[in-house]
């Protein structure tokens, strides 16, 4: 590690008493790189067994990696926490300006532990902490209208992040999210609770310094290596051109687009709420992460009327992309796009995670259709199908929890199906409701044995959708998963954006690293990852994960998928191999 | 040739060319950026991008106590470091707010037009122009 690299430096806060420190770990970012790498083995120090996510024990860590603000698309902050919607590893990755501000303001990562009495939000910048008090933010109805206020009251204005919470967060939603410049989000897994259950309303880190390399000639020479392969791609250009929402007509055409709650997998009129038909309707600007040349973020520009003054219109920024597409839209039987994104501007408010929102809806229609609620569960509303407006009104419910229904909802689905029934369409994998894909057998099991839940651990839908012949047999296919996340493992402790994975190629990444500092060749890469994975796995069955626990909704054995009908017995399999090869 | 803000409409934020600028010296990180690019009251709203307008009589160099700042041939200034007591004054009297600040030195940094910024703009907002095309770019930039 370069000596004087403030990547070193992890910043300790403790929220019980205002107090700060901080402790240099080079042990830590030469072993495990950063990111993923450092932040579990930070989990593993400071978050005590089998603690509750809400107690101030419970730490939170955000950490970046050694390529950040040295090099192109290395722009992800990745969060660990204990989860409160699963109970078990948290670990959530969001884009924005969070790594950049975080490296040049001169740490590596960022230990939160204890909790406050009063709500604040954190100043991190200059070398400090200022602890300021956020009563006045609390419980405001719009998580931006507090963000709003910090801007204006901090400086640091273009070199800053500002991580915030909404009312979701507040009010201990178990999905609640972390929101970053506006656009950019800690989705999953509920780090917005944890905030809320500490009274940290928002994090403001900022700084503008200049990092160190082993050598200025190559690591200009890498540099534009990347930067060329980057705008040269052709995927790239499909993100910058429509973003993540492109995959929404190949994935309906070929039948593995969940809607209205994993009924179908297709949708009629599938056009109108594309990334075609957004783009060409709705599209009002695109933004870029920090350091990212494509400017995947795509914000469509909904201009309304008020109803009760003639030609009185506002015009509302909201940021889509294709899980927001799929869980607050077809998963919703939502195909205009003016209901999607005035349904997603609420969800956003609050402060919510979207996806795990739009599932929740989901389960709950078809819950109230079957008979297993009524309109006295769900306050009066006549949940169903493609009805933005009532959905509108449950997700404020969902929030403010009048009832024993809503406070069954603000736990996902997995919690609400227990009470109420309704399992076997009860989308969660995990614990954590599924994303966007029934592509086939790849898809389910990447959710079910991705160490956070998430399409992103291991891509299975990307293997669903590149059909061999002869198939995989289930073992090859969790091989093949599994290999994926660990070279993942590598890829996310760089923090490296995932949609530029086919530019950081294992040669990439050693030329990378050799000029930040961190020479590894392959063989030690590949070592690493998989010892990561292997860390992370093991806090999961500190916690009590278990394969044979995981719960599979009988629904996508119903609905066929890209591939036809899921089979039960290559489920199994996979899983029994999964298990041997984890625990053997 | 100057740097011109030529279309800030296609400006995405990725502050490419502030991480450029501080490349030229072969670091990382931005301190020493003599662009900046903040958001124009959210993120939604757009971007403003400053850069040094090359003034034929500089402002920051007028005012600069020590004589640090040396107006250049064809508009500019170039920083003598070492005449630099960090004052701040520079910064106070461009009201563009184009000096921007190492904070690590105390030093300005004031834009020199070299133009390495624009080959790390892939959106089409920087580009290095003739000293005549310079106002009719602006013009077209608003």
């Amino acid at each position: 590690m370069i000596p004087n690299d403030p990547l070193q430096n992890i910043l300790y806060i403790d929220l019980s008493r205002n107090r700060f420190r901080v402790e240099p770990r080079p042990d830590l970012f030469e072993k495990h790189l950063g990111g993923t790498g450092v932040a579990i083995e930070l989990l593993h120090e400071t978050c005590p067994a089998g603690v509750d996510p809400y107690a101030p024990e419970a730490p939170i860590i955000l950490a970046t990696g050694p390529l950040v603000g040295l090099l192109p698309l290395a722009s992800k902050a990745v969060a660990m926490f204990k989860s409160p919607h699963t109970g078990n590893l948290g670990e959530s990755h969001a884009g924005g300006r969070t790594a950049v501000a975080i490296r040049e303001a001169g740490y590596g990562a960022i230990v939160i532990q204890g909790a406050s009495s009063l709500p604040l939000y954190l100043v991190i910048s200059d070398g400090s902490v200022r602890f300021r008090d956020a009563t006045t933010l609390w419980g405001m109805r719009h998580a931006n209208t507090a963000a709003r206020v910090i801007r204006e009251h901090e400086s640091g204005a273009g070199v800053r992040t500002i991580m915030r919470i909404g009312r979701a967060g507040e009010n201990l939603v178990s999905y609640a999210c972390v929101k970053t410049e506006t656009y950019r989000t800690f989705g999953r897994l509920g780090l917005g609770a944890v905030f809320g259950s500490k009274k940290l309303k928002a994090i403001v880190v900022a700084g503008k310094h200049s990092l160190p390399v082993t050598d200025r000639r190559a690591y200009r020479r890498v540099y534009d290596q990347i930067y060329q392969a980057a705008i040269a791609s052709p995927l790239m250009k499909k993100y910058h051109d429509l973003g993540t929402s492109s995959n929404v007509l190949p994935l309906n055409a070929i039948g593995g687009l969940p809607v209205r709650n994993l009924q179908a997998a297709c949708l009629e009129d599938a056009t109108r709420i594309s990334g075609e038909g957004l783009a060409e309707g709705y599209l009002g600007r695109r933004l870029a992460c920090a350091h990212c040349p494509v400017g995947c973020i795509h914000i469509a520009a909904l201009r309304e009327p008020y109803a009760n003054e003639p030609y009185f219109y506002k015009t509302t920024m909201i940021s889509y992309d294709y899980e927001p597409l799929y869980a607050l839209g077809t998963m919703l039987g939502i195909a205009d796009p003016a209901d999607f994104l005035r349904l997603l501007d609420v969800v956003e408010s609050w402060g919510l995670d979207a996806m795990s929102t739009g599932v929740v809806l989901a389960w709950a229609t078809e819950a109230l259709e079957r008979g297993l609620i009524s309109t006295q569960e769900t306050s009066g509303l006549p949940l169903s199908w493609g009805d933005a407006a009532t959905y509108i009104l449950a997700v404020r419910n969902i929030v403010e929890q009048p009832n024993d229904f809503y406070r069954a909802l603000a736990r996902g689905v997995e919690y609400a199906s227990s009470v109420y029934g309704g399992q076997e369409f009860a989308l969660a994998f995990g614990g954590n409701e599924m994303p966007g894909y029934h592509t086939g057998p790849a898809a389910h099991l990447g959710w079910l044995l991705g160490l956070r839940h998430s399409h992103l651990d291991n891509a299975g839908y990307s293997i669903d959708q590149k059909p061999t012949d002869p198939p995989p047999t289930p073992e090859a296919l969790v091989d093949a998963l599994m290999k994926e996340e660990q070279w993942r493992q590598i890829l996310s402790s760089l923090v490296i954006c995932f949609f530029a994975r086919g530019i950081y190629t294992p040669e990439i990444v050693q030329a990378a690293l050799e000029v930040a500092g961190l020479p590894r060749d392959a063989a030690a890469l590949e070592q690493i990852g998989e010892s990561i994975y292997r860390r992370k796995y093991a806090f999961k069955v500190r916690e009590g994960f278990s394969i044979e626990h995981l719960r599979i909704p009988q629904r996508i054995y119903e609905t066929p998928s890209s591939l036809g009908m899921l089979d039960e017995e290559f489920m199994r399999r996979a899983l029994v191999h999964a298990k041997k090869r984890l625990e053997g | 040739m100057r740097l011109t803000v030529v279309d800030s409409e296609r400006c995405v934020g990725c502050q490419l060319c502030m991480f450029a600028c501080s490349r030229r010296s072969g670091k990382g990180g931005m301190a020493e950026s003599c662009i900046s690019v903040t958001s124009i009251g959210g993120m939604e709203r757009g971007f403003k991008v400053v850069v040094c307008r090359a003034c034929q009589d500089p402002p920051c160099a007028r005012v600069c106590p020590t004589g640090a700042l040396l107006p250049k041939q064809g508009g500019g200034v170039q920083l003598i470091p070492d005449k630099c007591i960090g004052c701040g004054r520079c910064a106070m009297a461009c009201i563009v707010g184009a000096v921007q600040w190492d904070v690590e030195i105390n030093k300005p940094m004031i834009c020199v037009h070299c133009g390495y910024c624009v080959n790390y703009c892939p959106h089409g907002v920087l580009a290095m122009l003739p000293i005549e095309n310079h106002v009719m770019a602006e013009e077209t930039a608003q």
